[in-house]
């Protein structure tokens, strides 16, 4: 009686830890689906942020336009679109290079995406935003200043 | 936590236009609470994620450097009305949240 006790909790406690390395498993394609590593995200400056990226040199490229106002009042809340005119454009990553942490987001397009994604930014003081784009394995950029009257990014 | 999001797609073209308003704080870990001065710890979402028809058309990272509320609006060809588009985020606290809309 005893032992099958015993052996019942064991059984138990076996069932857990498979539960367990279920999650663990589950939990790491969630943390893998975004190209750009988080250290990027974590990078203080562009030529950090690049390196991580894998973009260290992106050529400069008439074909992305950036579309965000010339001066911002509210450094909080300022609309940034970016078309990319490059075929096969399947990564736009935006930065805005004064912010204490550059990389603001990349969105990796596939399927039917086409080369165009539109959010809204915070930015600490006047900088230039820069948009990279990746087509066909190569990296290109494109950057427009705006200029901000109250940041928004401190307290 | 999960407050509801807003999601609309419309067909413009032969161009889906897909526009999404998430509810988030986005703090960024380095701003200061006014009122007692110490650090607003960060929360922010670190992944988007958009499928359509259960196909994934784009997939985002993000910092704390997108506003409060953030918006995504992105444009997928070769889709008709009536299709599916699911938009689900992630935040750095494990939060999450999907919405759903019929491209019309």
């Amino acid at each position: 009686m005893n032992a099958l006790r015993r052996n019942v909790l064991k059984g138990a406690a076996g069932a857990g830890t498979v539960a367990v390395a279920v999650a663990a498993g589950l939990l790491k394609p969630t943390q893998a689906l975004a190209a750009a590593p988080r250290s990027a995200f974590e990078a203080k400056s562009v030529g950090d942020v690049l390196k991580n990226m894998g973009a260290s040199a992106p050529a400069d490229s008439k074909s992305i336009t950036i579309k965000a106002p010339d001066i911002a009042e509210n450094g909080a809340v300022v609309p940034v679109e970016v078309t990319s005119g490059i075929a096969g454009t399947s990564m736009i990553a935006i930065i805005a290079e004064k912010n204490a942490t550059p990389l603001v987001a990349d969105f990796n397009l596939s399927g039917g995406a086409q080369g165009y994604v539109s959010t809204r930014i915070k930015m600490g003081q006047t900088s230039l935003i820069r948009a990279v784009v990746t087509a066909g394995g190569k990296s290109y950029t494109a950057a427009k200043e705006v200029k901000v009257t109250i940041g928004g990014c401190g307290g | 936590m999960a407050e509801p999001m807003r999601i609309r797609a419309t067909m413009a073209g032969d161009v889906a236009d897909v526009k999404v308003l998430m509810n988030h704080p986005m703090e960024t870990g380095l701003r200061k609470d006014a009122k007692t001065g110490q650090l607003v710890p960060a929360h922010y979402i670190t992944e988007v994620n958009a499928t359509v028809n259960g196909a994934k058309v784009l997939e985002a990272g993000m910092s704390g450097g997108v506003s409060k509320n953030p918006y995504l609006g992105f444009k997928v060809k070769g889709v008709k009305a009536g299709d599916k588009v699911v938009v689900s985020w992630a935040d750095n606290k494990g939060d999450k949240n999907t919405a759903e809309a019929t491209i019309g």
